[in-house]
């Protein structure tokens, strides 16, 4: 047995050990969480500096106009639905690259969208809406008169269902390949039918890979912007064009701030939820 | 005509019933056969090993019982019904996976209890027959905990007791000790045994451990290259060998080639021999001779026996409880085992290195195997 350390010795090999992150997570998240929550709290000077008064006046005009609530409800609401739409995409396309023996170039293809520059991944959605574009060339070839595709919602989703997938399938993906399949046989073995198989034996399974996914499609789906100007024009506007403007044009970098606060208290809040629904191990899992 | 010469392990009541017949099954996967027209019937109530090296098809054959793989050619009869194309949910057969397949988001008592469930079964019963079968297994208060936080032995008790809960025709069993240590292994197979006898369920069981299947079966198929290369009871398997294979891999054996040169007498490269009564052979016929390491006798003087002749003692192999001789006769090698009793008494021998000594095979214990040495090596 080796004696009992030292205060002193102990502190080094905490810093050793647990260190590194601390900082990196110190400098990274924690101080500019702290600069954006001080600065949500001040004002906007006439240069549009940041200046005193301190107070939770940014936050009250955020909440008591209804056009911000509108924003971030349809903030949600899109977000949510382009990531229903990302679950039922990529779910099967997580099993079906698991299984397939081509796995290795399946999973490429799923990651060569990210060699080019997401700005041009969104422009080249344009080249595909707009008016004389392909979609609706392909449309007036069948005798149809062409659609007025840009700007719109949906385009906006298919842009959005688009660009968040790969970071859906990939969490998932890792998940399934960690099943053993003969579990699904032993269901079957017990007496379970195949659809009654997959559900009890490998869906819950799935559970935290498709969580995992969920959040990382989820969140910056409802904090894009770039998406929303480029193909929704000025129709729709996101809680992301909002934090945008704020910081840009509108120089009121203390309701941007703010605004900021607001949708970071929501993910948040969505992940608590989520830990208390899955008890103790809820997020081990998450982790 | 089933052989009488052996008597079983134990006195066993075996149902005259047929639990299983499989008739003819072939299975390919490409262009080779991994079952190649296999028959066999198996009896109500029995303990039926499939035994063979990796790769026989001995685990493909239990998958088409298991329903989980169909054969090209032939039917599965399980209970008198052809059950060749029902799916697995619907067999009234239960299995024991190799890797257990434990569901891992579930405790110990939904796992046992999943195939109950599955049956729709009243609430309070399937807690009662968990009870039971949680008793059954020997792990009474597990209830609620997380297989994953269980040892092999316990998670592979567990996947028993889920199969068994069930109370299935027959019980397929992969392997299921193949991943654990030895000790554990020899006392699950008591385990096993005994938990077979008590519920009177047929059991399957593949295996490419020899000794396993010798212990705990009824009945050996010996399985290779997806064909069955002897059925019968445990001691004939071992006792009476038909091939050379069956005769290397079950146990080890002395092959030596010979050539009769009357029904009951061969000449060898040790001398000529003579052979049990039983024996018939057509004069310059080939045939191999086995003999079990344990049952060749080793003198210091030339005893009054039939077929002895001299060998030089090459190595002592020592085990604990045997010694292993390897004796050189005529630049032919034999493998032979005594018991290490380590006593110094009058008429009991030890031999040491470089010793001559004699060497009598009683022809009884010679056993003829017909065919040729192809086949001899089972790791070939």
């Amino acid at each position: 047995m080796r004696e009992a350390a030292t205060p002193w010795e102990r502190l080094r090999q905490m810093l050793i050990t647990v260190g590194p992150g601390a900082l990196w997570l110190g400098l990274f998240v924690l101080i500019p969480t702290l600069i954006m929550l001080v600065a949500s709290l001040m004002s906007r000077g006439s240069l549009g500096q940041l200046v005193p008064p301190f107070g939770l006046h940014n936050y009250l005009r955020f909440f008591s106009d209804p056009l911000f609530l509108e924003i971030i409800g349809r903030s949600l609401w899109i977000g949510l639905w382009s990531t229903v739409f990302i679950m039922l995409l990529g779910y099967p396309l997580a099993f079906y690259i698991a299984q397939s023996r081509h796995k290795e170039v399946l999973l490429l293809l799923v990651v060569i969208p990210f060699f080019t520059n997401f700005l041009i991944r969104v422009y080249a959605w344009i080249v595909i809406f707009q008016k004389e574009g392909l979609l609706n060339g392909l449309i007036t070839a069948f005798g149809l008169p062409p659609a007025e595709l840009l700007p719109s919602t949906l385009a906006v989703y298919v842009a959005t269902v688009y660009t968040y997938l790969p970071f859906f399938v990939l969490p998932l993906y890792a998940a399934v390949e960690r099943i053993d399949w003969s579990q699904l046989e032993a269901a079957y073995d017990l007496g379970a039918r195949p659809i009654r198989a997959f559900w009890e034996a490998i869906f819950p399974q799935t559970v935290p890979g498709l969580f995992e996914g969920f959040l990382l499609v989820f969140i910056p789906a409802v904090g894009t912007f770039v998406i929303a100007d480029l193909l929704g024009g000025g129709k729709v506007t996101l809680i992301g064009n909002l934090i945008q403007l704020q910081f840009g044009s509108a120089q009121n970098w203390a309701f941007g701030s703010a605004a900021s606060m607001v949708l970071m208290a929501m993910v948040l809040l969505g992940l608590w939820l989520y830990a208390r629904t899955q008890g103790e191990k809820g997020l081990d899992k998450l982790v | 005509m089933e052989p009488t010469l052996f008597r079983g392990r134990r006195e066993r009541k075996l149902g005259q019933n047929l639990a299983v017949r499989l008739e003819g099954i072939t299975k390919r996967f490409g262009d080779q056969k991994a079952v190649d027209n296999v028959s066999l019937d198996i009896r109500d109530g029995e303990f039926f090993s499939l035994l063979g090296p990796s790769g026989c098809g001995k685990t493909t054959l239990l998958r088409m019982i298991a329903g989980f793989d169909t054969p090209d050619e032939g039917r599965v009869i399980i209970g008198g019904k052809d059950m060749t194309e029902v799916p697995p949910y619907l067999r009234p057969v239960n299995t024991v996976f190799q890797n257990y397949a434990l569901f891992p988001h579930m405790t110990v008592e939904q796992n046992i209890a999943f195939g109950l469930r599955m049956k729709k079964m009243p609430r309070d019963e399937i807690a009662r027959r968990v009870q039971w079968a949680l008793e059954l297994i020997n792990l009474p208060g597990y209830e609620k905990r997380r297989t994953d936080q269980m040892s092999g032995g316990q998670r592979q008790r567990i996947a028993l007791a889920r199969a068994l809960v069930n109370e299935p025709e027959v019980l397929l069993l992969d392997e299921p000790l193949s991943a654990l240590d030895l000790k554990l292994r020899q006392e699950l197979r008591v385990d096993l045994m005994n938990l077979q006898e008590r519920l009177g369920i047929t059991f399957i069981f593949v295996t490419h451990d020899q000794e396993e299947a010798l212990v705990m079966s009824d009945r050996i198929a010996v399985m290779n290259k997806g064909r069955i290369e002897q059925l019968g009871p445990t001691e004939e398997i071992y006792e009476l060998p038909k091939t050379a294979f069956v005769a290397k891999f079950i146990g080890d054996s002395n092959l030596i080639p010979a050539q009769a040169l009357e029904p009951r007498k061969v000449r060898t490269a040790l001398g000529e021999f003579v052979l049990d009564e039983e024996d018939a052979l057509t004069p310059g016929q080939e045939v191999l001779l086995s003999i079990r390491p344990e049952k060749i006798r080793l003198f210091r003087d030339k005893p009054n026996l039939p077929n002895v002749f001299r060998a030089r003692i090459d190595d002592i192999i020592y085990t604990g409880s045997e010694n292993q001789y390897v004796l050189l006769a005529d630049g032919q090698r034999l493998m032979c085992e005594t018991l290490n009793q380590d006593i110094q008494e009058p008429g009991h021998e030890e031999f040491t290195y470089d010793e001559e000594v004699w060497v009598a095979l009683t022809p009884e214990k010679l056993v003829v195997i017909e065919g040729g040495v192809e086949g001899s090596n089972p790791y070939a």
